[in-house]
């Protein structure tokens, strides 16, 4: 059974649909001591990074052993970034740390498609002529390293974005998009996974991703 | 690069799909669900349900919809129509919605707009803003474009993102159903007033349109009803076609890569 976590940031009628769809069995834990029995992880999210607060200390305790019992975990969205050691959305709420590296606003950096020489000058103008936050809509991924979450997947596949804050590009990124900036748009290590986008409104890709996930646990 | 969206708007009464010209003179157009499934196959970006209607008897009604078409689809789901309270949008959420749009009632209580996006993030709040030109000015309309209000569009939008909205619908009501193209002018003047997303919506005919609005528009999708619900054409062709333009767009397709069709399939491994 999946522990699909529960920390009343938002709805979680999309994943428990796509879980569904896919023939998974999960249940949301009513207390940390139920996490103990799951056969894998899920913490979903979105909107503000204070959220992951509602995880205080018997809820990371208990995620952080069942990784440590070799129990996969995923991170959704918000929950992608709550794996890295912070976000700039709210300082004084700590990450998991998991992942190395704090979660920035998107606007922070520099856009590159206002600075990156282009023959086709007047596309950019159009088309890239100024950064948008939050960045939403579907945008591609890029493959750094080879996955399990990806398996079966082209470089290229897009995928569904809703977000402000992202995390760095680090040794465990697995994808990689671009809104502005690169960012990780999926991470893993071992079994540790994360993707900033939303699998559930991916469409057919988004589904695959989700089950070559459902997979390991 | 973040590709453009192509929306397909479900107005909905009474359960069925319906469709108008300059917000009047409806024509029944179909099932919903069943209009979400092809355009789920063609490739649709997102869908957007609209309660035209939206009274009291239709609330029930609704949800029906919502979960009808979200049972069908795993892509982004939009409702709005007739959401006045916090109750409403919760209503929409809980059958299946992931963002709820705001119209008459964000305008008679702006605290709405933060409410929600308080509740449940400004990705899920989107405002619409139903505008036609008036006397040089984009005169913002309430009540299913019936009732002028005294707001400009680009201010009304400016202080909607600055409360929380996440995403503006921006619908030209000169336009709506007249095929004429987009107004690409309020929707430019609307976009470049704000950092978050625009949806232009209303007078989509040709693909040709679609090219124009996210060019001299400046729009980051672009949403339209009656020429794919009547199988004028198709979304899978619009969207190669905007493709042909080098606009970015997601093609139809598992796991394809836009441009590239014959990359490599990722190595399997035991």
């Amino acid at each position: 059974m999946i522990a699909l976590v529960d920390y009343g940031a938002g709805n979680l009628t999309s994943v428990r649909k796509a879980l569904g769809a896919l023939g998974a069995a999960f249940w949301t834990p009513a207390s940390p001591d139920e996490v103990a029995r799951a056969a894998g992880i899920i913490v979903p999210g979105v909107g503000h990074f204070s959220a992951t607060s509602a995880l205080d200390a018997p809820w990371r305790t208990a995620i952080l052993e069942a990784v440590d019992r070799s129990t996969p975990l995923l991170g959704i969205c918000v929950g992608l970034q709550w794996l890295f050691e912070g976000s700039t959305e709210a300082p004084a709420v700590p990450g998991l740390g998991l992942m190395a590296g704090r979660c920035t606003l998107l606007s922070d950096r520099q856009s590159v498609d206002h600075e990156s020489p282009s023959k086709d000058g007047d596309r950019q103008q159009t088309i890239g002529r100024r950064l948008k936050v939050p960045h939403v809509g579907w945008n591609s991924l890029v493959f750094p390293k080879p996955s399990r979450l990806f398996e079966g997947l082209v470089e290229g596949t897009q995928v569904y974005f809703t977000h402000s804050y992202a995390a760095p590009v680090v040794a465990a990124t697995a994808a990689i998009t671009v809104h502005g900036m690169p960012f990780s748009a999926a991470v893993e290590n071992g079994l540790v996974a994360g993707v900033q986008f939303h699998p559930e409104k991916s469409g057919d890709a988004g589904l695959r991703i989700l089950r070559n996930w459902l997979i390991q646990a | 690069m973040l590709s453009k969206r192509i929306i397909a708007c479900l107005d909905v009464r009474d359960g069925r799909v319906v469709k108008g010209i300059n917000f009047e003179g409806l024509r029944e157009a179909g099932d919903p669900a069943l209009l979400a499934r092809r355009y789920n196959v063609e490739g649709i970006d997102e869908i957007v349900i609209l309660d035209v209607t939206a009274t009291l008897e239709a609330r029930q009604a609704r949800s029906q919809t919502i979960a009808a078409v979200a049972h069908e689809i795993f892509l982004p789901l939009c409702v709005g129509g007739g959401i006045r309270t916090e109750g409403d949008a919760a209503a929409a959420v809980e059958a299946g919605a992931d963002k709820v749009s705001l119209n008459t009632a964000a305008l008679l209580d702006p605290s709405l707009i933060t409410t929600l996006a308080r509740r449940y993030g400004s990705q899920a709040v989107v405002v619409a803003i139903d505008a036609r030109w008036q006397d040089g000015r984009a005169a913002v309309y309430v009540r299913s474009g019936q009732a002028e209000t005294a707001r400009d569009a680009v201010d009304w939008a400016r202080e909607a993102t600055e409360r929380g909205a996440g995403e503006i619908l921006l619908t030209s009501i000169d336009r709506d159903g007249t095929k004429s193209g987009f107004d690409c002018a309020l929707t430019a003047a609307v976009s470049d007033a704000v950092n978050i997303p625009v949806i232009a919506s209303g007078g989509a005919g040709t693909f040709e349109h679609f090219a124009e609005v996210f060019t001299t528009g400046h729009a980051d999708a672009a949403l339209a009803a009656s020429i794919f619900h009547f199988n004028e054409h198709s979304v899978e062709a619009l969207k190669g076609f905007l493709h042909e333009r080098n606009i970015p767009v997601r093609l139809p397709g598992h796991g394809t890569a836009p441009g590239a069709p014959d990359a490599p399939v990722h190595p399997q491994r035991d």
